[in-house]
């Protein structure tokens, strides 16, 4: 190996160590990294425990010694020198992995237990530095004499040390130490000083703000416009932002020395910094006149570079030896590298943490192109620091864990993108044309595949923990998710198009009122004592829950959602579509969904929302009408067919009695019981009948949106209820067709009778009148106790004629209704509190831009959980 | 539950003899106690001439469900929304013919202490059942009472009268008349009740099934729907266990969504009722796509059906392809890993499926458990998604998507197309589906249906070969087409089949093993 590729980069240049040939009489100054394995070299008596106390944090520094007595009882019994070095490494290597430095006090004046402290030092990628102790035997000698404890080693071990010692002088460097500092004689080492400093890497000094930008790959032109929209003038920004170059400046493009000059000049003046890509590390490596191959638009670089100065050439080949793998910035809140690097990395210095550092982890697999599959280290990412790199052409960039891919194929045609931190905006500029024919296409078809992956069956399958933001870590069956991904893949809309389910509700405590199974009453009192003051009543339409995500066109359903030909969706809890899609082009025209989304648009349009919020899409949580409309097939099969038998068998069965009566056999308790029980089963029709109606095309449709969950870039999840309505309510003035249908609403303060009072009443007249019942939600819609926990998002009321669908139309007489008050509700609270969590967490996923497949394992999650085993009438 | 049994009288043999038979005086209204709730027997007429019993059976709803919870089988599983409301205290379900047993022992027994020589005569004899549940209708109904000498009369009743459009219910109002012996009348009542019924939610336990069968005896035999009502009784036991068992989650997301689970677990066929229901209630589409349906032409092609010649064409293909390592993506019932595990060539076979059901279905077909170690090492079952990537498939020779793509919306196949021909990318795959062109031929399917209710497109010939030509394209993959079926020369093979190879990559060289070596050196420099 050469002196010169020893010089590669900076972190190499470290180790060209100081060796030790200066004057005796000068103060030696010692520069020991701050995060690094110091190894202290020397006989016995050499004075490495004085040096070490005089140096170092006493906490930094391990001896065998101690180690010996640690495991031994005793500092000296050479016989426990294994056990002993075995807690010593073990001790050294957790210090390591923590990100101490640490400082080995042992003689190490052999070869062998030297490469085991080097591999130590690679193993946690911190760098192996020796002080050679190197003092006459006389003085050794001396020193240990004075020692009672090692009066009576014999000379010739000081002697052996000392021989084994010199023998080492030469090959510590080969040995794997980056720094060497050799001190002659017991005054040099007596006088020398240890100087902490700092990593390459470390620049957690800097605060920036930074803009921190794309691989250029030689498109100078896109670079200029790129920084001019970001503010710099002649790569300079009037605000003092720096910029940060995540490295691939070069090939492929049309001006690799126009891209190398301007960074290398913002640089030069401070007012960038720039990590190295693959790409340069090849680039210099064809500048020191090594052999390369010319491939991946090497070739264009090296033909553009032919008409550069040979004085150009060496600076741009300084430029790259001098660039550092990554850097640590922002008091460790940011981490710069060109691709990607895993927490354990960071600050790390070894050529593996550069290796990863400029190529990232590959899994040995070539994919459908022949490219390299690249090992998805951002999925397990969990960090603390944000982590922006390139490398990797994607569509977009997005957050994924803290990590972000700033490469959008400027070179590709994509664009070339920067990150404005801590603002955390992303900007962007298109190419100007497809400077280079990609290997891949820079997405792919599959759902997810435009946000960097398509969706993997790990992300869903099996057992498995979802992290939420509310309610830390959700855990969901491997049944349960086997049977969501039944329904998910065969039955439900595109995922792209799902980005949120609807989670489940709990009823209301049961109530003791007489003839009542479910009153308001539990449902003011459960949220009084969770601290909740104020509560909304939303009338509950008895319709099918459904989720509406409106685009204002096809274009944002494309480039937001990956989707074509529609302009959204429109689906059920479990995420069906409602309407069957419609062919392409069919005679028909646009499917039912396209025309309901169309007539929502229009009312969002007319009613301003798309300015007002921001936007070009809406999720909205609704109640979709008639209830026949999609449960026809229930109905029938199930509703309609106990009302068609009770029907049937009660006329005969009264009349038999009667006739019995007539005869005078004492039926008549039995006869009051049928007629009564033919009520019953009349009044179970009359419930059912209430939520049904035909409708022909849009005709009799209607829908009635009560919550807006997401807008681009937000989860409205927690936007109070009064002010949600507030917006519904003009979506449905807005709404010329008639589909659009208002929720009635009264508002309670839970610690006031008679607003309590008033809200049950509302309840009473609207369920008297057939109504479903009403749904109870905290004013401030995501609310917490005074314990921090979720309170429950709203608690359902079902009204007694509605609950016959539900229980029976026999369960109001007292004998059920006795039976059925021993329910159990805590396992449905929970269920929708886990449900409501992922609800949340899946809207905020989609909020941050993360990826699809982010968002569809909290949507997933929610589907499992529906088929946990719960009593299905809660 | 209601019925009522009439007779009229003759001056010999008075009707209120009925009482003698019955066991029970036409003057006083007798209460029973049965497992479901109290039996109620009361005599709205009773004269020389005429004389009515009615069985009014109240079902206790709230305990027939508490009944079944926690004990698994033997009772209703405890998480179906469908068994709170439901039509048991109305229908003259098999409660009612229980009940009908207890209340009525000695007469269904032919056994009269009283007047011994009554339950040998016939009687004339008039039974209304109000509500009776008939799956099959009332073709059935008459299909089950005429051969054994009764006169029926079965009105379908309509669901709803405020709904017109819903049709009819699955309740008749059945009148049966005839001369028989009130204990033969009985016993046909107690067997053919629940089998018109299809009592989908509860559980027959099998000494109910014993005293069924012993029920029959005398007249079943001879029953020319014999078959179907043994089939039918055998068919709803073992569904039932596949309900208690396998399906509650479903059961919960079908509920979640106000359906039926029938809706959403039908990747596996129910089995057919063979015979006479054809007529009644199995739609134009399930005989149409019933696999073993003959196609519509010359006998002999008669001979095979579709399926088969499907499989074989497909293992034919597989060892064109020199193939030993296979998936079969959708494998359904794994009638295809069946065939494939009889040839040793195939050394490793997976069948992948997203049902649960059709897995466990294939898994018993196979009888996997059974299985000698040697061949059991060579298939493997699991669930899986083709809506996913999934990094289990990768690395195998040929993969299999028989008859799978067309269940999938089309919105969804590009999904389908990157995780086979993308991410999994076999060397060779082999897709097969209906040739839309060809249901003119199927005599059994009407015009512009599909074959499968459960098909979201069947494509033309020409939109096949468009789609999988693109396919080929953009995943490099060469594409060729074959008839399987006869090839008629207007519309083509009822089956269509696409065989994809691979093209042989040329990739570029990866960037990072030659950069590799260099990181070696300088991390050894280091």
């Amino acid at each position: 190996m050469t002196s010169t590729e020893n010089a590669e980069s900076a972190e190499n240049a470290e180790s060209i160590g100081n060796t030790g040939d200066t004057d005796n009489n000068k103060v030696r100054s010692l520069p020991v990294t701050d995060l690094s394995l110091v190894v202290l070299i020397g006989a016995s008596g050499s004075g490495k425990s004085t040096f070490a106390r005089k140096h170092f944090k006493p906490t930094e520094v391990i001896s065998s010694d101690f180690c010996r007595g640690l495991v031994a009882d005793d500092e000296n019994d050479q016989s426990a020198s294994g056990d002993a070095f075995d807690v010593l490494h073990y001790i050294a290597g957790k210090r390591l992995a923590a990100g101490r430095r640490t400082v080995v006090d042992a003689t190490s004046v052999q070869q062998e237990s030297r490469k085991q402290l080097v591999e130590l030092a690679r193993k946690h990628d911190v760098l192996p530095i020796a002080i050679v102790l190197d003092v006459p035997e006389e003085v050794c000698a001396a020193r240990n004499a004075a020692r009672t404890d090692r009066a009576d080693m014999p000379r010739r071990v000081i002697q052996r040390h000392i021989r084994e010692l010199r023998r080492s002088l030469r090959h510590l460097e080969r040995e794997g130490f980056r720094k060497v500092h050799v001190l002659r004689g017991a005054e040099e080492a007596g006088n020398a000083e240890v100087r902490t400093e700092k990593r390459y890497n470390d620049l957690t000094h800097l605060t920036g703000p930074f803009d921190i930008i794309g691989d250029v790959h030689g498109c100078s032109s896109e670079l200029e416009s790129l920084l001019g929209k970001l503010g710099y003038a002649d790569g300079v920004h009037p605000e003092g932002r720096t910029a940060v170059f995540v490295g691939d400046l070069v090939d492929r493009g049309p001006d690799s020395p126009g891209v190398l000059r301007r960074v290398m000049s913002m640089v030069g003046s401070g007012d960038a910094l720039c990590v190295p890509g693959n790409h340069e590390n090849k680039f210099g490596r064809h500048l020191r006149g090594r052999q390369v191959r010319p491939t991946h638009g090497l070739a264009e670089t090296i033909a553009q570079m032919e008409n550069e100065s040979d004085a150009f050439k060496q600076q741009v080949r300084e430029f790259i030896d001098g660039l550092v793998s990554h850097y640590v910035l922002d008091g460790g809140k940011l981490v710069v590298c060109h691709a990607g690097l895993p927490e354990k990395y960071h600050g790390r210095t070894s050529g593996r943490v550069r290796s990863h550092a400029l190529y990232g982890e590959t899994t040995g697999e070539t994919d459908e192109f022949g490219l390299p599959v690249r090992y998805p280290w951002a999925e397990d990412y969990r960090g603390r620091a944000a982590v922006v790199y390139g490398h990797t052409p994607v569509p977009e960039a997005t957050w994924l864990n803290n990590t972000i891919c700033l490469d959008t194929g400027a070179v590709f045609g994509g664009k070339l993108t920067a990150l404005r931190y801590p603002e955390r905006e992303l900007v962007h500029v298109p190419a100007e044309r497809v400077w280079y024919e990609p290997a891949r296409p820079l997405a792919s078809e599959a759902p997810g595949g435009h946000e960097g992956r398509p969706l993997d069956l790990a992300d869903v399958h099996g057992r498995r923990v979802v992290e939420t933001r509310h309610a830390g870590r959700v855990a969901v069956r491997e049944e349960n998710a086997a049977a969501a991904l039944e329904v998910m893949s065969r039955f439900a809309v595109d995922p792209r198009l799902m980005p949120y389910l609807p989670p489940t509700m709990a009823p209301t405590a049961t109530s003791r009122v007489e003839g009542y199974l479910e009153h308001p009453a539990e449902a003011f009192e459960q949220y009084r004592a969770d601290g909740v003051a104020r509560v909304v009543c939303e009338e509950k339409h008895m319709g099918s829950r459904a989720v509406a995500l409106v685009c204002r066109d096809e274009g944002t359903a494309r480039d937001r959602f990956g989707a074509a030909g529609v302009t959204g969706a429109l689906y059920t809890r479990t995420g069906r579509p409602f309407f069957p899609p419609s062919a392409e082009g069919s005679p028909e025209g646009p499917s039912l969904t396209e025309q309901i989304l169309g007539r929502v648009r229009e009312a969002v349009t007319e009613a301003g929302l798309w300015e007002e919020l921001r936007t070009d899409w809406l999720l909205l949580d609704a109640e979709l009408l008639p209830w026949s409309l999609k449960a026809s097939g229930l109905l029938r099969s199930q509703y309609a067919a106990v009302g068609a038998a009770a029907g049937a068998v009660f006329p005969g069965a009264v009349a038999a009695l009667e006739g019995a009566a007539a005869r005078g056999v004492d039926v008549t308790d039995l006869l009051a019981e049928q007629r009564e029980r033919a009520a019953d089963a009349a009044a179970f029709t009359d419930a059912y009948r209430r939520y049904c109606w035909p409708t022909s095309g849009l005709e009799g449709v209607r829908l009635a949106p009560f919550q807006i969950l997401a807008t681009q870039g937000r989860s409205l999840a927690g936007v109070p209820h009064d002010e949600q309505l507030a917006l519904l309510d003009r979506l449905v003035t807005a709404d010329p067709s008639g589909l659009l249908a208002t929720t009635r609403r009264l508002y309670v303060d839970t610690a006031d009778p008679d607003s309590v009072r008033a809200g049950i009443d509302w309840w009473l007249e609207m369920t008297g009148r057939g109504g479903e019942g009403m749904v109870v939600k905290p004013l401030g819609a995501l609310v917490r106790s005074g314990q921090g926990r979720l309170v429950q998002p709203g608690i359902k009321c079902r009204g007694r004629e509605y609950l016959r669908i539900i229980y029976g139309p026999e369960y109001t007489r007292p004998e059920n209704l006795d039976r059925l008050r021993s329910r159990s509700l805590n396992h449905k609270r929970s269920l929708a509190l886990r449900e409501y969590a992922l609800g949340l967490e899946a809207l905020d996923r989609l909020a941050d831009g993360e990826p699809l497949w982010r968002v569809h394992e909290a949507v997933f999650g929610i589907l499992s959980l529906e088929s946990e085993p719960v009593d299905p009438r809660l | 539950m209601f019925l009522t049994i009439s007779t009229t009288g003759a001056p010999e043999r008075p009707a209120t003899d009925l009482g003698y038979l019955l066991h029970k005086h036409p003057d006083n209204a007798q209460a029973f106690p049965t497992s479901y709730g109290t039996a109620h027997v009361v005599y709205p007429e009773a004269s020389a001439e005429r004389c009515t019993a009615a069985l009014l059976l109240e079902v206790d709803a709230v305990a027939l469900v508490r009944r079944g919870k926690g004990k698994g089988r033997g009772g209703a599983p405890d998480a179906a929304l469908a068994q709170y409301v439901n039509d048991r205290p109305y229908a003259a379900s098999s409660l009612l013919a229980v009940a009908l047993s207890s209340v009525f022992s000695s007469a269904m027994k032919g056994v009269c202490r009283a007047r011994p020589e009554l339950p040998a005569r016939p009687l004339p004899l008039r039974i209304e059942v109000p509500a009776l549940p008939a799956r099959g209708g009332a073709g059935l109904v008459r299909a089950l009472f005429e051969p054994l000498g009764w006169t029926v009369r079965a009105e379908p009743v309509a669901l709803d009268s405020e709904f017109p459009e819903w049709g009819d219910s699955r309740y008749v109002g059945l009148v049966l008349e005839g001369e028989q012996r009130l204990a033969d009348a009985l016993r046909h009542l107690y067997v053919l009740l629940p089998v018109l019924d299809d009592a989908k939610h509860y559980w027959v336990s099998s000494d109910e099934v014993d005293k069924l069968l012993r029920a029959g005896e005398g007249w079943l035999p001879d029953h020319p729907e014999q078959k179907l009502i043994t089939s039918r009784y055998l068919a709803r036991r073992w569904s039932l266990t596949r309900q208690a068992t396998e399906r509650l989650e479903l059961v919960r997301l079908a509920e979640t969504d106000d359906s039926a689970v029938e809706e959403i677990d039908n990747a596996v066929e129910e089995p057919v009722d063979e015979s006479a229901e054809g007529s009644a209630d199995s739609s134009a589409e399930e005989s149409g796509a019933t696999e073993a349906a003959g196609v519509a032409g010359s006998a002999e092609e008669q001979a095979v059906p579709l399926a088969v010649r499907r499989r074989e064409a497909i293992v034919d293909a597989l060892r064109a392809a020199g193939a030993a390592r296979v998936l079969d993506l959708g494998c359904g019932q794994g009638q295809l890993v069946q065939a494939l595990l009889k040839d040793t060539r195939f050394t490793e076979i997976v069948g992948v499926d997203v049902s649960m059901r059709a897995l466990t279905v294939a898994s018993r077909r196979l009888k996997l458990d059974r299985m000698g170690e040697r061949q059991a090492g060579r298939v493997r079952l699991v669930q899986g998604s083709l809506a996913y990537t999934d990094k289990r498939l990768k690395g195998y020779d040929v993969a299999v998507l028989s008859e799978v793509v067309e269940h999938l919306d089309l919105p969804r196949l590009p999904a389908l197309e990157y995780a086979v021909f993308g991410s999994a990318r076999p060397g060779t795959v082999i897709v097969t589906t209906p040739n839309v062109e060809y249901n003119v031929r199927w005599e059994t399917l009407p015009a512009g249906h599909v074959r499968h209710s459960d098909h979201r497109f069947e494509w033309t010939r020409a939109e096949f070969r468009t789609w999988a030509g693109t396919v080929a394209e953009r995943h490099g993959y060469a594409v060729e087409f074959a008839p399987v079926g006869p090839d008629d020369p207007e519309v083509g093979p009822p089956t269509q089949m696409a065989v994809f190879k691979v093209l042989t990559e040329k990739p570029e060289k990866p960037e990072k093993p030659e950069n590799a070596s260099g990181e070696k050196k300088e991390e050894k420099a280091a």
